[in-house]
């Protein structure tokens, strides 16, 4: 095998494309890529190329997301769906242990996991790729690690997507997420459809992504190539749907806690934590204790949560954050500034999931654009001229 | 001990902080050392509030009396507290009863003597009842945190 | 007196996954008061690890019924036995409760960031404690009497809602004579009760201490505390001095569940004990 350089560039045709999920599939991955569901995107395990959203593209704006069938018969026209790779890497359920009662000693623990899965995701974007190296640096970056999220992520190849086109609600380019895939895959593709080729140029990442691609029909890259896959890049970045100015965006959250505005977001949230389930960074679990009927066996969950549940910040006789208002403003706060606090860069990557998948249609960015503009003011009025 | 005597120490009690010498001079004509033994009563409700009190040395127990429970004590003051503020308001009667918890020594200062101080000179009027002020802001403050049950657990639990 | 050097639950990196508890024996468990129980705990398997720093939690867990973060209330200097004092006040603290002599519950940590007594020496020590605040002060007080020269003036200042549920009244005694005050209040007395009535923040008219030099460790429920610390910042003690310490929910204690949040900071790593400037903007706001 001859040797790749990292970030060389290899041209592979649209008809060989199933050699590499085949070659993944070989090198006992599970393959999971994007795929329709109940009309939406949505990443599942496939083996075959057909599996996915072939020729379609997506609406998204404020509450709204349309699949639609597209002009071409393009790989990866479309752009993120309902779900994240997070629904991977950081389950909606987890075993965590399960527990038998002892006599002598209390009780017995037993592995929660027999096997750890080890996936290929196929066709994972810029802002996702930023998402997965965020929760890397919440589950692996702290005194602590979570050894669940370790085993899965070490495993995982990845196939990236240089984005051919945003919709309404992307926004990558103001959180400096894209759209080009950033370092930490094995290889990114770009698709080029034109004059009548239709191929991926494809970047190699490292050596595992070399491995595989050795393993498939591709030639060498020539630079009008990748001018071309670079031009899409760019393009797509003069298109995002959407803006969010975030100079100075830690300060004027942490400076307008009272602002009216959460007031006002507040009367239109529902609390229906949607945004919190298809957002690819919100980490947030609760840990449930199962018995069976007899007691003497228990499992011990790791399930998703949400902070915009009246549970979540529960302490004895109470929750802290009652009101609509602050849940919202937990959400945000913490997406958009204590993130950076915590984590050193922003919680949020500009992939708009939240903005569509909204049922009464709030978008964040107009939120912040609100407060930045509104000047905070006193709840008390001036009653000048009332006499009675 | 004389009043003249007495200086040094009122101008020593907490109460009495950064009050300058003219009113001190002033006081010092009403005040009387005093001392209560232990478990004994200071004042009780309903009598004439002739007096308020500074306590030295001591601990003294506001209390008042319920027909199931007896008496009950709702605050105890210790060294550096002010005892009483009806002597400021009409009807001039004490709202409470008061009691020594162990042998105590106050200051005692003449209801009467200092209202009329206060008539024929509003300033040194306005100083005390300013000190008095706080005390009573600092007393309501810590009522209300009383009456919160802070330690409790919330019902609905 | 930077907050990061109070951190001391495991900084380097664990293998071993965090969220499986170990087994620990009840070796004694009585009640303190009507609510409130205290048990001593020797580990099951392999050697005692029971070490810890004061103001620390473990997350302990009752077979089938879930975990619930207790604050250590032991003495730091004895590593065989841990100690904690539980207040009933749910599902798990019940349960925990009705565990015996003999009986087997799990445990995980220690975890959070520690009263910050041995940074300390030279100082005035006021340890202000509201209701069950005591338990977690306990150990902070423990270590100050193991090395009673080093410090200045301490005192300690606690509120209790009714003489009934005063905690370590005996213990309390004995501080008695080696602590400079020992100050014990109730918001409500009863006819035996001869002590202080009122809260606790009236007991500060009792002390005195050096406001250039002094720290202060307040624990108790937020709401006491910020009264508390509203009377020390009265009496010159500025906000690097003061510590309190947080209380929110709490799944994993390991900073992965994001419950604990308080702002930027997660209860679990970055506290419960916070030096209050570092948390001002935080700790005045409301729902957060």
């Amino acid at each position: 095998m001859r040797e790749y350089v990292m970030g060389e560039c290899v041209i592979v045709e649209r008809r060989h494309l199933q050699a590499l999920v085949d070659a993944l599939g070989r090198h006992e991955f599970t393959v999971i890529a994007p795929t329709v569901r109940s009309k939406a995107v949505t990443y599942q395990e496939i083996t075959s190329i057909d599996e996915l959203p072939v020729g379609m593209i997506d609406e998204q704006d404020a509450g709204v997301y349309r699949l639609k069938q597209g002009k071409r018969e393009a790989v990866f026209d479309y752009t993120v769906g309902a779900d994240s790779w997070k629904s991977y890497l950081h389950p909606p359920a987890l075993k965590l242990f399960s527990a038998t009662r002892d006599q002598e000693d209390g009780f017995t623990l037993h592995e929660g996991e027999e096997e750890t899965p080890r996936y290929a995701f196929f066709g994972v974007r810029a802002c996702e790729l930023n998402a997965i190296a965020i929760q890397d640096k919440v589950f692996l970056g702290g005194p602590h690690i979570d050894v669940h999220y370790k085993r899965r992520r070490e495993e995982t190849f990845i196939v990236g997507v240089n984005c051919g086109r945003a919709t309404g609600t992307c926004f990558c380019v103001s959180m400096n997420t894209g759209p080009r895939v950033g370092p930490g895959y094995d290889l990114t593709l770009t698709e080029v459809i034109e004059n009548g080729s239709h191929v991926f140029v494809t970047e190699i990442g490292s050596e595992r992504g070399a491995a595989i691609l050795a393993e498939i029909p591709h030639t060498p890259a020539d630079e009008n190539r990748t001018e071309q896959a670079a031009a899409i890049v760019h393009q797509t970045a003069k298109n995002m749907g959407r803006r969010m100015e975030t100079e100075g965006i830690k300060e004027l959250l942490y400076e307008n806690l009272e602002h009216p505005r959460w007031d006002d977001v507040a009367s239109r949230c529902l609390a229906c934590a949607n945004c919190t389930m298809v957002c690819p960074t919100c980490f947030c679990t609760t840990v449930e204790d199962v018995t069976d009927l007899t007691g003497e066996h228990v499992d011990r969950w790791q399930k998703w949560d949400s902070c915009f549940t009246m549970d979540f910040s529960y302490i004895h006789g109470g929750s802290v954050r009652k009101s609509n208002k602050a849940r919202y403003r937990q959400w945000m706060t913490h997406k958009l500034a204590t993130w950076i606090d915590q984590f050193d860069s922003s919680g949020c990557v500009g992939c708009g999931r939240c903005i569509s998948w909204c049922p009464v249609g709030i978008d964040i960015t107009i939120e912040v654009d609100a407060i930045r503009k509104t000047p905070k003011r006193s709840h008390v009025d001036d009653a000048e001229g009332e006499t009675s | 001990m004389n009043a003249q005597t007495l200086e040094p120490y009122l101008k020593k009690h907490p109460f009495f902080k950064g009050l300058s010498s003219d009113y001190l001079a002033i006081l010092v004509g009403c005040v009387k050392n005093v001392s209560v033994e232990a478990l004994q009563p200071i004042f009780q409700t309903g009598e004439p509030a002739d007096h308020f009190f500074l306590i030295r040395q001591g601990a003294v127990a506001i209390e008042t009396s319920s027909l199931e429970a007896g008496a009950v004590t709702i605050q105890t003051l210790g060294n550096g507290d002010v005892l009483g503020w009806s002597w400021l308001f009409e009807p001039y009667r004490w709202n409470f009863d008061a009691r020594a918890l162990m042998q105590t020594r106050l200051f005692s200062l003449d209801a009467k003597c200092l209202r009329d101080k206060c008539d024929r000179d509003p300033a040194f009027g306005y100083d005390l009842v300013k000190r008095f002020s706080r005390v009573m802001v600092d007393r309501l403050q810590a009522t209300r945190l009383q009456l919160l049950d802070i330690y409790a657990l919330p019902t609905g639990e | 007196m930077e907050a990061e050097t109070l951190s001391t639950s495991q900084v380097t990196r664990e293998n071993g996954d965090s969220m499986r508890p170990r087994r620990y024996r009840i070796v004694r468990s009585h009640k303190e008061t009507h609510d409130t129980f205290t048990m001593e705990l020797e580990a099951v398997d392999g050697p005692a690890n029971g070490t810890f720093n004061p103001g620390q939690f473990n997350m302990l867990y009752a077979f089938g019924a879930g975990e619930s973060a207790i604050s250590i209330s032991g003495d730091p200097a004895q590593e065989e036995r841990l100690m904690h004092t539980t207040r009933v006040v749910g599902t798990v603290t019940r349960a925990l409760g009705t565990l015996a002599q003999g009986d087997v519950l799990g445990v995980r940590g220690p975890f959070g960031s520690a009263w910050p007594v041995s940074e300390n020496a030279g100082k005035d020590i006021v340890f202000v404690a509201g209701g069950i605040g005591m338990a977690p002060l306990r150990p902070a007080v423990l270590q100050v009497l193991a090395n009673r020269t080093k410090f200045g003036g301490v005192t300690l200042l606690y509120g209790s809602r009714t003489p009934g549920d005063i905690l370590y009244r005996r213990e309390l005694k004995r501080w008695r004579g080696r602590l400079n005050d020992v100050h014990v209040t109730v918001d409500r007395a009863d006819e035996k009760w001869s002590g202080d009535v009122g809260v606790v923040t009236t007991l500060f008219n009792r002390i005195i201490f050096d406001p250039e030099n002094v720290v202060a460790c307040v624990c108790g429920p937020e709401i006491m505390m910020r009264f508390v610390v509203m009377e020390l910042q009265r009496r010159g003690v500025s906000d690097s001095s003061i510590y309190i310490s947080m209380e929110r929910n709490m799944k994993c204690a390991i900073g992965f569940c994001g419950h604990c949040q308080f702002g930027p900071t997660f209860i679990c790593k970055d506290g419960p004990v916070f030096r209050l400037d570092k948390i001002r903007a935080w700790f005045n706001q409301k729902e957060i």
